[in-house]
């Protein structure tokens, strides 16, 4: 087995690694990663697309601007279809959450990038925020009344424990699945990646199979990173929801 | 180990070290899943919470006001240019009524003339053709009192003819004609 | 010796694990099999389901994920 693994040479999780960017070997709170240069890269493009891209504040939008509003318009239509209109007024935090993702998620793809939406403490900060976020608004807005989620008065009176029982478990399964759904699917996205290299490696020169397999693979991790950044964000206006109108 | 070569990856090496001392399920090499690195952990959410203030400040205060102006402003152009369009469609509507308008009148008009003109060329009509019937009828009894003048005539030379005719057959036939009595016969034959 | 035996156990695990991202599979093609036959029957109702479609998938699609994750402790962190 050890023979057979220093033969493949296959290591699909180097590229999580984090690493000081400026060489050494210590790792306090403040050092720069390379997780942090590729959460900057998705900051200034993020500043591009939406700050830069509608400088002009055109009436007939130029393309950048384009994108910016249609960016804007699905989020926002997002919102006000799942969370209601009193949604809008977390919009800005839901925009923010789907923007990070999306570019943290699509800049991962280039090579040699770092994925910072991989590492399951930065989706669990976001998942716990969110978690946190919304039981506390929850309980702000609508009191003892929020702990009706949990109640389904639809359901027979002799099952309502047991549903009670499953739905508090799943309430709080929710920022676990939450955030292991985004970084395994961006991780099990890139270690295959990996592993097809690494078998592309192997092979040298003949190796078209797995190049074409790493073809495939990659136009599907550009559909998943945009599904999970709206799954994410859709799952947030969901638990929102639940938040604002507890009744239903 | 038991594959005891040097070639041995820290992979391998670290995987089995990791599971020999089982309970220890934190990789602290970075061969392991870095993923569940607990040491970078506080790094990561600093980044993290930095990055997501950083964005969400500059989402909230500059990016999404700015394109809700610009769709905001967007759509009151389109409103009033749709006003607008609809403003020259009624004109438009308007005009075509006018136009509809002048020329029913043109036509009534017209219609007015030719009505006009036909009743006095009607009228001119009738005065000429009582003229020409008075002249007609003038005409008529002149010609039937030359008529009348004429039959009488006739009739009183057929009766000289018939006596005379009649006096000459009679003494033809030897039998002397009294003059009375053939003038009555002759004038009753006349008459029958 | 023993450290093989645990391996070789960890392995076979991560290998029984990735049978579970087969039943999300199924999942996923079931959520998204049953949206199209529904929006084929009335396809002026289907925009409107189309976010539920997804949240359906992610819900099923987070089971597999789960799986693919024990595979993951099993090979790299056990």
């Amino acid at each position: 087995m050890a023979e057979e693994a220093s033969a493949f040479n296959i290591h699909p999780m180097d590229q999580f690694v984090i690493k000081p960017l400026f060489g050494g070997h210590e790792l306090n709170w403040y050092t720069p990663t390379n997780e942090t240069l590729w959460m900057g890269i998705a900051i200034l493009a993020i500043i591009g697309l939406l700050v830069l891209g509608t400088r002009g504040r055109a009436i007939i939008p130029s393309r950048t601007q384009s994108i910016a509003e249609m960016a804007y318009g699905f989020v926002y239509n997002m919102v006000v279809d799942v969370a209601g209109k009193d949604g809008l007024k977390y919009f800005p935090m839901i925009m923010t959450l789907f923007m990070f993702i999306v570019f943290s998620n699509f800049l991962g793809l280039l090579p040699m990038a770092f994925t910072p939406t991989s590492h399951i403490a930065v989706t669990a900060v976001m998942a716990m925020g969110v978690f946190l976020f919304v039981t506390i608004l929850g309980f702000a807005r609508n009191g003892m009344k929020f702990l009706s989620i949990f109640w389904i008065s639809a359901a027979p009176l002799a099952l309502r424990p047991i549903l009670a029982l499953i739905e508090i478990i799943s309430y709080f399964v929710r920022p676990i699945s939450h955030s292991i759904r985004l970084a395994g699917n961006m991780m099990a996205g890139h270690a295959v990646i990996k592993v097809f290299a690494g078998f592309a490696g192997a092979l040298g020169l003949g190796a078209v199979a797995p190049i074409l397999a790493i073809s495939a693979v990659y136009a599907l991790e550009m559909l998943v990173a945009f599904i999970q950044a709206y799954v994410f964000a859709i799952l947030t206006c969901v638990y929102l929801k639940d938040a604002l109108h507890p009744g239903h | 180990m038991a594959s005891g070569t040097e070639t041995t990856h820290d992979a391998t090496a670290d995987a089995a070290h990791g599971a020999a001392d089982a309970g220890h399920a934190v990789a602290e090499h970075a061969d392991g899943m870095p993923q569940l690195d607990f040491s970078t952990f506080g790094n990561q959410i600093f980044w993290l919470v930095l990055t997501l203030g950083i964005i969400y400040f500059v989402l909230a205060k500059i990016a999404l006001p700015r394109i809700a102006a610009v769709l905001a402003e967007r759509q009151g152009t389109i409103t009033s240019d749709i006003a607008a369009a609809e403003n020259l469609k009624q004109k438009a509507v308007e005009a075509e009524e006018a136009y509809n308008k002048a020329l029913a009148d043109a036509r009534a008009k017209a219609g007015e003339i030719v009505a006009e003109a036909k009743a006095e060329i009607q009228a001119e009509l009738a005065v000429a053709a009582a003229k020409a019937d008075a002249e007609i009828a003038a005409k008529a009894t002149e010609s039937e009192a030359e008529i009348a003048k004429v039959r009488a005539s006739a009739v009183e030379s057929v009766k000289a003819v018939a006596k005379d005719t009649t006096k000459e057959i009679l003494g033809a036939m030897g039998s002397k004609a009294d003059a009375k009595a053939v003038t009555a016969a002759v004038n009753a034959r006349m008459k029958g | 010796m023993e450290g093989d035996i645990v391996q070789m156990g960890a392995y076979i695990g991560a290998g029984l694990a990735c049978t579970g991202m087969g039943g999300a599979a199924i999942g996923v093609g079931t959520v998204v099999g049953n949206y199209i036959s529904g929006a084929l029957r009335n396809p002026s109702a289907s925009a409107s389901q189309t976010a539920t479609m997804f949240i359906g998938i992610a819900f099923s699609e987070a089971l597999g994920i789960f799986s693919f994750l024990v595979a993951l402790l099993l090979m790299y962190a056990s």
